[in-house]
């Protein structure tokens, strides 16, 4: 087991009174003096800063000079339509396998000169070694280790990243762009991973602290750690990697068809022509067997990960699993997503979880459990 | 009032024992969300799994510090769980337990012993 790697905000978690985990190879801070709870309701009602510099960052430079090229080198790896993305645009993506199934959930960015990717923390290896292995000939594949990650998140967001980088309050959900700073520019994108309305900017290492001090120093901005990252993720009703979404679900089971455009479906111009189209696109045509739902346990009793679903109270062989699950600390009650058989799968309807040998009722409901609040 | 190496609490109250959590143990647990009490009346076993506290974080058990018969048990956690959290050595206890020996408790901590425990 190699050694830890730390963020360069390491020593301000220390400072702040971070505790520490091992998190995908990483020292992050699980939570901070406040707890998962209180932050998680600090970052809906004003604002939280989240240190997600583990995650990989990489720019996919075409060699041809034109980024178009490597828009559709990357669209062979992904179901997504990235040749009509436009400049200054980003995306939510997946790489598929060979069974349609997701090696990895990622977001890309068209900028001038490259594409912008930011990949999960537990995959970026494998992926960057993907990418080389399928575009490496059409792309300069570059990990941006010398950049940060910080993610801004909440009601009071723009409001105060404004004052630091003046201009992203102008940006629309889903919007990149570099913005001039006092201290060098930053590339910034109006998106996130809370639900809420937020940015994620990247800045290199050397300035990271700085610009995490001057966040900080606003009275609306709480530090926000990894636990009440993933209860806002949750309750926004947004996949985990290796938990609601894996090399054995499919992009259509996973209810993220949102995400595949019609250029990229049977049909379309661009129908195919990625990992695992046969799968994907006959899911696409003629559903999946299984979905991705939210659901509603009916005490206060949490669901987590691994919770057997049954389709009643008594007997009968299991017919789902719970894949992320927990209590939600802005709805007040327990939530959780897992995957059932679609016939089952329909709002209103009635399953069990078995928790610690008793099978408690849940209710399937509509993801998100929490209205997002993106600025579209 | 006496301490387990589990970071439970133990005092008797009325030749019974009531049962709950040390501050420490609430701090790191978290915020309790969720608490599933025994049935009163139940008889356990010592390290019998007798209450299971949710946090936002995860799922843990609180062990039976020894045989005896759960005779009462906090029912105000069902619904203010936070309890726990907010007064873990008074309002945020457990239940209460009647030993047939209330010597057996000489086993345990004492106060100063479990500062040294958790330090």
């Amino acid at each position: 087991m190699s050694a830890l790697q730390r963020t360069a905000l390491y020593d301000l978690h220390l400072e702040l009174g971070a505790k520490m985990v091992p998190f995908a190879g990483y020292e992050m801070p699980v939570q901070y003096g406040l707890g998962v709870m209180k932050e998680h309701l600090h970052c809906r009602a004003r604002a939280g800063l989240f240190d997600v510099s583990h995650m990989g960052q990489v720019s996919l430079r075409p060699k041809s000079g034109m980024v178009e090229h490597a828009a559709i080198a990357l669209e062979h790896l992904v179901p997504v339509d990235l040749v009509g993305l436009k400049l200054g645009r980003q995306r939510y993506a997946m790489f598929t396998n060979e069974t349609g199934g997701i090696r990895d959930d990622l977001m890309v960015a068209r900028r001038c000169d490259d594409l912008f990717v930011v990949l999960n923390a537990a995959c970026k290896t494998e992926d960057i070694a993907h990418l080389h292995a399928t575009i490496g000939c059409d792309c300069d594949i570059v990990e941006l280790t010398a950049r940060a990650l910080l993610a801004l998140q909440g009601p009071e967001a723009a409001a105060v990243l404004e004052t630091v980088a003046p201009g992203v309050s102008d940006m629309r959900f889903m919007d990149v762009a570099i913005i001039d700073t006092a201290d060098g520019p930053l590339w910034v994108s109006r998106s996130g991973y809370t639900g809420e309305d937020g940015f994620e900017i990247s800045v290199p290492v050397e300035r990271a602290e700085a610009l995490a001090r001057q966040l900080l120093a606003h009275e609306a901005v709480e530090a926000i750690g990894l636990g009440a990252r993933d209860s806002l993720r949750l309750e926004a009703g947004l996949c985990l990697y290796g938990h609601d979404i894996d090399t054995g679900t499919s992009p259509v089971e996973a209810d993220l068809a949102w995400a595949i455009q019609k250029v990229r479906r049977t049909g379309g111009a661009r129908e195919g022509g990625f990992p695992g189209a046969a799968r994907i696109l006959g899911e696409l045509d003629t559903g999946a067997a299984r979905q991705r739902v939210g659901l509603r346990p009916e005490g206060r009793a949490p669901m987590r990960e691994g919770t057997a679903l049954y389709a009643a109270e008594t007997g009968g062989e299991p017919v789902g699993t719970v894949t992320s699950g927990g209590f939600g600390p802005s709805v007040g009650v327990p939530v959780s997503m897992g995957y059932v058989p679609v016939d089952l799968a329909l709002e209103g309807a009635k399953l069990w979880g078995e928790v610690r040998g008793k099978r408690l009722p849940a209710e399937i409901v509509r993801l998100p459990f929490r209205p997002s609040t993106y600025k579209r | 009032m006496k301490f387990t190496e589990q970071h439970e609490w133990l005092r008797v109250e009325d030749d019974l024992v009531v049962v709950g959590i040390t501050e420490h143990a609430a701090e790191q647990l978290g915020d309790v969300v969720f608490v599933d009490l025994p049935e009163e009346g139940t008889t356990v076993s010592k390290d019998d799994e007798v209450v299971v506290i949710e946090s936002v974080k995860a799922a843990s058990d609180i062990l039976a510090p020894l045989d005896g018969e759960i005779v009462e048990v906090n029912q105000a956690l069902t619904d203010a769980p936070a309890k726990v959290n907010e007064d873990p050595a008074g309002d945020g206890w457990f239940f209460k337990m009647k030993l047939e020996d209330l010597s057996a408790l000489d086993e345990f901590m004492d106060e100063a012993a479990y500062r040294a425990f958790i330090d």
